[in-house]
C-alpha cells in the first residue's frame, strides 16, 4: 500500500521526530502533542468508549462519514495523550483498506518510539491500536 | 589508639557487588532499581546454587533410587528445613511450598470449611492475592467478606476489627505488610481473632524482606510468603501452617506425590506438607530459595533493616520537601515501601520519565484497587528499596523525580 494516505501521515510523522535529538526531545514533544490534543467530553469518556487500560485510562470513540474513521482518543496519563495524537495524525479520516494495511507497530519503530509502545503496552495504546483495526474491519465488513 | 570511632554497620558497596545484574546500564545510565516491592534482584549465591543443581546433582525428589535422586531430595528437604529455620517455624513439616505467595493463600482458601453466611475478615489495603481467594468463597460458597479500615499512614483499625470478628469469622487475612503503605498488622489483630476462635493468615511476601519473622512468637496460623521477593528465584513460595491447621486442611491439587493410597474407588492423602503438593515440585526453585535464606541469614539483618531505614528516611524527607508530592503512607517505623502522586501528573508519566532516566519505580493500583479508593486515587508510584539501593540511587531518583515534573508541567 505503499503511497497511502496512512504511509504519508507516518512519512510526516517521522520527519517531525527525526528532527529531535534525545529522549528528553523527543519525549518533550509528545508531551506537547499530549498537552494540545482536544480532550473528549465528560460524556465521552465513558465506560463503552473506554479501551481497556491498567494503570492509565484511555478511550476512543470512532465515527465514519463518507466510507472513513474519524476517531479522537483521550487518556488520564499525558504521554498517552500525546501517543494517542501521534494514532490519530496517521489513522483518523483513513479508510478501511488503509487503515488495516498500515503496521502501526513498524510506524513506531520508525518513530524512535517502539519501547514507548512496548511500555504503554499495560495502559492502553496497543489495544487503542487493536480497536481501531477491530473498527476499520467492521466497517470493511459492512460495506 | 588505631581503633575506629565506630563500626560501619555494613558495606553496602560489597553487598552490591554480590549482584551481577546491578553492574548493567539502563537508557544509557547506570540501572536504579527501586521496583523492589515487585520483585528483587538476585545475588551471586543464589544464581550459583540453581546453576549447580542443574550442572551437578539434578533428578526428581522423593522416591526415586538412584544417586541423583536422592542427592536432589536431600537439598529439596534441606530447603525445607531452611525455610523453616528462617521463619521459627516449629518443624520443616509446616512448610508447604508453593509455587508463590498466591498460591499459598489459595490453597488456605481452598482447603478451608466453608458454609453460606461464614464470614472472612480482610483490610482494605490486602493485596489482590489476599482477597480474590476470599471472594471465590463467596461466590462459590457464599462466604460473606467483611472489611477492615485502614488509616493514612496504613494502620489498620484494631477497633474495627474486633467489631468485624463474630462467631461466623472463619478466616482472619491480613497484610503483615502492605507493598503500597510499608506497614501491617500488629501482634495484637492475631490476639483479637484468637480470641474469637478465629484463624488467622498473614500475607507475609514484603514482611519477610524487611526485617525477622517469627511465626512462633507471632502464633499465627497461617502465613504466605514468596521467593522471588527476598532475593530468591521466582516459582517458589512457601505456606507455613500450624500442624493442626494443616492437618485440617483439604488438599487443593490432586495429582502425583500427595497421595497415600489411590484405588478405583478410593483415595487417600499423604500427610502435610506433601499433602499439598501435587506433581513435581519446583525442584531448582526451592534449592534457590534456599540458598537465598542462607545467604539472607548469614548476614546481620539488624543491619540490613537499619540501612533500608535511612533509605526510606532519606526518600520520604526529599518527598516531603516537595510541595507538589503527596506522600501515601507515612508511617515513621514502616518497611522501605514509599508511594506518592505528583500534583497535575499521572504516575504512568511519572515512571515512563523516571526509566528514560535509568530509575525503575512502579506505577498503577499495585494490585490492591480497595486500598486505592480508600485513599481516593486510581494509581499511586512507588519507589521500595532492597538492601542493596544506597543513598546516592534516593537523590538520583529525587532530581530524576525532579526533571520529570518540570517536563510534565
Amino acid at each position: 500500500m505503499a503511497g497511502s494516505e496512512t504511509d504519508a501521515a507516518i512519512d510526516e510523522v517521522a520527519r517531525e521526530f527525526a528532527l529531535l535529538g534525545d529522549w528528553e526531545e523527543r519525549y518533550g514533544h509528545i508531551i506537547d502533542l499530549g498537552k494540545a490534543l482536544e480532550p473528549l467530553s465528560e460524556p465521552e469518556r465513558c465506560e463503552a468508549n473506554k479501551v481497556r487500560g491498567c494503570a492509565s485510562q484511555v478511550w476512543l470513540t470512532t465515527h465514519v462519514r463518507d466510507g472513513r474513521l474519524y476517531f479522537r482518543g483521550d487518556s488520564d496519563a499525558l504521554i498517552v495523550r500525546g501517543l494517542i495524537a501521534i494514532l490519530l495524525r496517521i489513522f483518523s479520516g483513513r479508510t478501511s483498506q488503509d487503515i488495516l494495511a498500515a503496521d502501526p507497530r513498524a510506524a513506531f519503530s520508525r518513530l524512535g518510539l517502539a519501547d514507548a509502545l512496548t511500555m504503554q503496552r499495560s495502559n492502553g495504546v496497543i489495544a487503542m491500536i487493536e480497536r481501531m483495526r477491530h473498527d476499520a474491519a467492521a466497517l470493511g465488513a459492512a460495506t | 589508639m588505631n581503633a575506629p570511632l565506630f563500626r560501619r554497620l555494613f558495606d553496602v558497596g560489597a553487598l552490591r557487588r554480590e549482584f551481577p545484574i546491578l553492574e548493567r546500564e539502563v537508557n544509557g545510565r547506570p540501572l536504579v532499581y527501586l521496583d523492589n516491592a515487585a520483585s528483587a534482584h538476585k545475588p551471586r549465591a543464589v544464581i550459583d546454587a540453581m546453576t549447580r543443581a542443574m550442572e551437578h546433582s539434578y533428578a526428581n525428589v522423593h522416591r526415586g533410587i538412584h544417586a541423583l535422586a536422592n542427592e536432589t531430595t536431600q537439598a529439596f528437604e534441606a530447603a525445607r528445613k531452611t525455610a523453616a529455620r528462617f521463619i521459627n517455624a516449629p518443624a520443616p513439616e509446616n512448610i508447604v511450598f508453593t509455587k508463590g505467595g498466591t498460591q499459598a493463600i489459595n490453597i488456605v482458601a481452598a482447603g478451608i470449611e466453608i458454609s453460606p453466611g461464614d464470614e472472612i475478615v480482610l483490610s482494605e489495603m490486602e493485596h489482590h492475592s489476599n482477597i480474590v481467594p476470599w471472594h471465590f468463597l463467596r461466590e462459590r460458597k457464599g462466604a460473606v467478606l467483611r472489611w477492615v479500615g485502614v488509616d493514612e499512614d496504613g494502620r489498620i483499625d484494631l477497633d474495627a476489627l474486633e467489631q468485624a470478628l463474630g462467631p461466623r469469622t472463619r478466616m482472619v487475612a491480613l497484610t503483615h505488610c502492605s507493598n503500597v503503605m510499608g506497614v501491617g498488622v500488629a501482634r495484637r489483630a492475631i490476639d483479637l481473632a484468637h480470641a474469637q476462635g478465629a484463624p488467622v493468615l498473614l500475607d507475609g511476601c514484603q514482611a519477610v524482606v524487611h526485617g525477622e519473622v517469627d511465626v512462633a512468637a507471632l502464633d499465627v496460623d497461617y502465613y504466605a510468603f514468596t521467593g522471588h521477593k527476598l532475593y530468591g528465584p521466582t516459582g517458589i513460595g512457601v505456606l507455613y501452617g500450624k500442624a493442626e491447621r494443616l492437618d485440617a486442611l483439604r488438599p487443593f491439587e490432586g495429582g502425583g506425590e500427595m497421595i497415600d493410597i489411590v484405588e478405583q474407588g478410593r483415595v487417600t492423602y499423604n500427610a502435610p506438607p506433601h499433602r499439598f503438593e501435587a506433581g513435581t515440585p519446583p525442584i531448582v526453585e526451592a534449592i534457590g530459595l534456599g540458598a537465598a535464606l542462607d545467604w539472607l541469614m548469614a548476614k546481620d539483618r539488624a543491619a540490613l533493616r537499619t540501612h533500608e531505614d535511612e533509605l526510606r528516611d532519606a526518600a520520604m524527607t526529599g518527598l516531603r520537601a516537595i510541595d507538589w508530592v503527596r506522600l501515601h503512607g507515612g508511617a515513621p517505623d514502616k518497611a522501605a515501601i514509599v508511594s506518592f502522586v505528583v500534583a497535575g501528573a499521572h504516575p504512568h508519566d511519572i515512571a515512563q520519565l523516571l526509566d528514560q532516566q535509568g530509575v525503575a519505580i512502579r506505577a498503577g493500583h499495585h494490585c490492591a484497587q480497595p486500598l486505592m479508593r480508600r485513599l481516593g486515587v486510581t494509581a499511586t508510584a512507588r519507589a521500595s528499596f532492597a538492601a542493596y539501593n544506597t543513598l546516592y540511587e534516593v537523590e538520583i531518583f529525587l532530581a530524576a523525580l525532579q526533571r520529570a515534573r518540570t517536563m510534565l508541567t
